[in-house]
């Protein structure tokens, strides 16, 4: 299915390009500047731009522009366009979750020796990263509902084809199981964020019954 | 809901039966309806049961392209459909001034249900199955498909509807146009469906399909004022005994 391989792929990249960018803005030596303010340009603009425009101004816009070596696929480029726009959020979960990190902590493993580099990978992000597990969730369920959206650049996927069946029957069923179908796919991502989000209170809960 | 009390109250049926009376005078928009013999019909827009009484309600889509339309306006009275639209509202009595238009999304004008037009002229293609949930004046264009593609696409010479089954083709999404890809030229490809047909000529010009296809007069259009480097690759007849346009109206409503 069209919508669960986009959903996939751009899971994959939206993972590790959003980390990148959460590390970014949070560089605080003075000749990372650069690096802070495009990230911080990046996010801004991709959070206040509607999804639907990015994948129409990619999809559509760039292969018109019939640059050479340039794959055309709407599939391709309606993927990219949900990297893009979904990147800009899910760094600013990562975010919220790196800066919930206690000072002391960091200040800890450094005065042990770790360099800046090290805390950040073994101190900082194992505990941040695990206390943003449900919202990152969150925002899969989100991603895979919005890959519907690259039906615009013409693949035919679920709500295209429901659409295709209903305006040649008059027969609105083909929505109620698109929905379904949406849904299917989307509930066991949903059970696993509150199971997560239990045994993470269970583990915090621990420590203080 | 547009629709007034006293229209949702008036009996369809004798207001259809008004409507057929001066249709077949005006012989432009005969209704499907019965007509009846025994009533002598006051033709006067007055008294002619539109949706807004003595203003003739007219629906098309938005953008509304040539050769039907022209600049976008369907009320500028140019183009094919805004002429036989202001054509169709003379002969009913109306005046130019007593025509308003409204936007119709084309797969919603032809869906069940209330409608906010007294007729709707957008290339709709009368249809057994469109026939069930709308009703169709007569057929005022027969029409064929046609496949345009680009001059360098790999089915820019194709001769058979077989040379066209390996293709990679476009169409909007529930027209006759992509019922006639899926049906009759059968592709080895799935079709690629867009929201309407600029979406379609933006992926063709950009190389992601190497066709379209689309009505014989927009074909006409696209090929001759908007891409220099288009063709006709072939036209078809799409349904046995020729795919017709009708003037779109509400299932047994009180409209012309």
């Amino acid at each position: 299915m069209l919508n669960i391989k986009i959903f996939l792929v751009a899971e994959f990249f939206i993972l590790i390009l959003s980390l990148l960018i959460a590390l970014g803005r949070g560089l605080r030596a003075p000749v990372a500047l650069p690096v802070r303010i495009m990230c911080t340009v990046y996010v801004d603009f991709f959070r206040g731009v509607p999804t639907i425009l990015v994948i129409l101004l990619l999809g559509f816009g760039v292969p018109a522009l019939q640059l050479k070596g340039v794959t055309n696929s709407p599939v391709v480029w309606g993927t990219v366009a949900l990297i893009l726009s979904y990147t800009a959020y899910v760094a600013e979960v990562y975010r919220a979750g790196i800066e919930s990190i206690h000072p002391s902590q960091r200040a800890a493993a450094r005065s042990l020796g770790l360099s800046s580099m090290q805390t950040t990978r073994y101190v900082v992000l194992p505990q941040a990263v695990r206390r943003v597990i449900p919202p990152l969730l969150n925002d899969f369920i989100a991603l895979q509902k919005e890959t519907a959206l690259v039906s615009l650049l013409g693949p035919i996927e679920v709500l295209r084809s429901a659409q295709i069946n209903a305006s040649a029957n008059f027969n609105y069923t083909a929505y109620v199981v698109a929905a379904l179908l949406f849904v299917a796919i989307t509930l066991p991502l949903t059970r696993l964020t509150d199971w997560l989000q239990r045994r993470d209170t269970r583990r915090r809960m621990a420590g203080a019954m | 809901m547009r629709r007034s009390f006293l229209m949702s109250a008036a009996l369809p049926a004798i207001a259809a039966l008004a409507l057929a009376g001066c249709a077949s005078e005006a012989d432009t928009t005969a209704t499907d309806t019965t007509p009846s013999p025994t009533t002598s019909q006051d033709c006067s827009p007055e008294s002619l049961q539109t949706l807004t009484p003595g203003t003739l309600t007219v629906g098309t889509d938005t953008p509304a392209y040539p050769p039907y339309f022209e600049d976008d306006d369907p009320s500028n009275g140019k183009g094919f459909e805004s002429a036989v639209a202001y054509a169709v509202a003379d002969e009913l009595g109306f005046t130019s001034d007593q025509v308003t238009w409204v936007t119709v999304p084309f797969n919603k004008s032809y869906a069940p249900g209330d409608k906010d037009f007294d007729f709707d002229i957008n290339q709709i293609s009368i249809t057994p199955k469109r026939q069930k949930a709308v009703d169709f004046s007569d057929g005022y264009y027969t029409v064929n498909q046609a496949v345009v593609a680009l001059e360098d696409s790999p089915i820019a010479n194709a001769t058979s509807l077989a040379e066209l089954r390996e293709a990679k083709l476009g169409a909007q999404v529930g027209t006759t146009s992509l019922d006639f890809i899926t049906n009759d030229i059968q592709p080895t490809q799935q079709p690629l469906v867009y929201n309407d047909t600029n979406d379609a000529k933006s992926a063709l010009e950009a190389g992601q399909i190497d066709g379209i296809v689309v009505d014989l007069p927009t074909a006409y259009y696209v090929t001759a004022a908007e891409f220099d480097n288009a063709k006709i690759v072939g036209q078809f007849p799409a349904q046995d005994g020729g795919e017709q346009f009708g003037l779109l109206m509400a299932k047994g409503g009180p409209a012309p």
